[in-house]
């Protein structure tokens, strides 16, 4: 086949299953959520209330889509998107499989870190164009949350790029083929996984949102498919950092038996499940706690982790 | 960090937990017989209106979703000519049944006023009276209150002694 065809196939392929995967995780939430909180969960609409997030849809399609009168509109409106267009776009180096990689490139991770950085600006634009002062609140809160946890997740990954010797995802894919990474680089995993849900502001550092604070933080004033694109954004982020998760640390398509792609698939599930369980179990911390720990334990920690990777391989002579 | 790895652990051990819902549509819920969910208007066992048309559930009610219009039949018995509840005002509270001093309203357990049209939510008398005595069976208020009528005198009420004779009271 045409390789610029079987291209577009493969980024219409993920397209489709990354999207289509971000709303089913409302479901997936809502009923995991309900699971361990002794409940059902949404069962009503078709098999096992799968046409729940179908009903969401249309109702989220036929809410008055409002933009307030003292908003910045232009910004406001553009806000919403620049979230889905970063999330949507660092999907593009992420390898499920070894056919199934939109684009190859040797700065994979960089991409991936640039594009979250940009994917601040979303938030701290949606808060200040809606004049709004609990939404500046929480962007307040988002721009300096992000920005202290960006520092350590850059350096947490550091430690498997060592290891791996590139900053590519297939290789560090390729290299795990003897020992997944989570073993030699355990702290680096732990340290990612915090970071990780800072990163996609989910419990219990949602502290942007807060809505027992801030009415909902950043997207107090949306409605409509606006505040849907927030809701959908979030999810592909739980989506793309599970992804990552098992791409850097387990092993990402490499496993016995089961083809490459069931693997992958099988490895981001039970991060997404593990993200869900954090919301279910964890109570929120207050937001000097938050930063006081970034910075006081998680950065000196990851650093540590990056100073006792390097000397041990520069030990191993490699 | 123990605990918060403990609490995920206790929380993921939830799902094996029973399940505290009610699947309602499918499954009722246990209504206790004195719920206090839609009024009605009961009769007394020989079958006529308990309501005397005395106002009191109209005054009673603190959303004012009761409305009547008391007329007198025949005999001298007070009934009222028009009842009218409207259910999408009222909070249930069970005050008007409190008020009455004949048990005719009476609230009974049955929750399910679900309506299309808000209008169909305006109950009229027709749609409260029941046939039975709901609550209180063998209660007669024209038997037992020593209230003249027609085809009772004063002092003819169960557990009622006759009015006393005024003039044996001369000193």
């Amino acid at each position: 086949m045409n390789p610029t065809l079987l291209k577009i196939v493969v980024i219409l392929v993920i397209l489709l299953v990354v999207l289509n995967v971000s709303a089913l995780l409302i479901w997936l939430e809502r009923r995991l959520l309900a699971l361990w909180q002794d409940r059902y969960g949404p069962n009503r609409v078709g098999p096992f209330g799968l046409l729940q997030v179908v009903a969401d849809m249309i109702k989220i399609f036929f809410k008055e889509d409002w933009i307030p009168p003292f908003a910045d509109k232009w910004v406001f409106v553009f806000a919403p998107a620049i979230i889905m267009i970063t999330v949507l776009l660092t999907f593009a180096v992420i390898p499920f499989t070894p056919l199934f990689q939109i684009t190859e490139t040797n700065i994979a991770l960089l991409f991936f870190l640039g594009m979250s950085s940009l994917g601040v600006y979303s938030i701290v634009l949606a808060a200040w164009a809606s004049n709004n002062k609990y939404s500046l609140l929480g962007g307040m809160r988002a721009a300096s949350q992000m920005l202290s946890y960006e520092v350590f997740m850059g350096l947490s990954m550091m430690g498997t790029v060592m290891l791996a010797g590139s900053f590519s995802l297939r290789r560090i894919v390729e290299a795990q083929q003897h020992i997944w990474f989570v073993i030699p680089q355990f702290l680096g995993f732990v340290l990612f996984l915090i970071a990780g849900i800072a990163e996609t502001r989910r419990l219990p550092f949602d502290l942007p949102e807060a809505e027992s604070e801030l009415v909902a933080g950043f997207h107090s004033e949306y409605s409509g498919m606006k505040f849907g694109m927030f809701f959908v954004g979030e999810y592909l982020g739980v989506v793309l950092i599970s992804a990552l998760i098992s791409v850097l640390f387990f092993g990402g398509w490499l496993g016995p038996v089961l083809p490459p792609v069931v693997w992958i698939v099988l490895k981001t599930l039970f991060f997404i499940c593990f993200f869900i369980l954090l919301r279910a179990a964890m109570p929120r911390p207050r937001f000097d706690q938050l930063m006081s720990w970034g910075w006081k334990w998680l950065l000196p920690l990851s650093l540590a982790n990056l100073a006792i990777t390097g000397a041990v391989v520069l030990a191993r002579g490699r | 960090m123990w605990s918060i790895i403990r609490s995920l652990w206790l929380v993921l051990l939830h799902m094996f937990w029973p399940r505290f819902t009610v699947q309602y549509p499918d499954q009722k819920p246990y209504l206790a017989p004195r719920y206090r969910g839609r009024i009605i208007l009961s009769r007394d066992p020989d079958g006529e209106e308990r309501c005397v048309a005395c106002y009191l559930c109209a005054v009673a009610c603190p959303v004012d979703c009761i409305s009547l219009q008391a007329t007198e039949d025949p005999h001298g018995r007070r009934y009222p000519e028009w009842f009218r509840i409207n259910f999408s005002r009222c909070i249930f509270c069970g005050l008007c049944e409190e008020a009455c001093p004949t048990y005719a309203i009476q609230l009974t357990p049955d929750i399910e006023l679900g309506e299309y049209n808000r209008q169909n939510l305006v109950y009229e008398k027709e749609n409260l009276l029941i046939g039975g005595t709901g609550k209180y069976p063998g209660y007669n208020f024209w038997r037992v209150a020593g209230v003249q009528i027609e085809d009772k005198d004063k002092g003819q009420s169960e557990r009622e002694a006759p009015p006393a004779d005024l003039r044996t009271l001369l000193p």
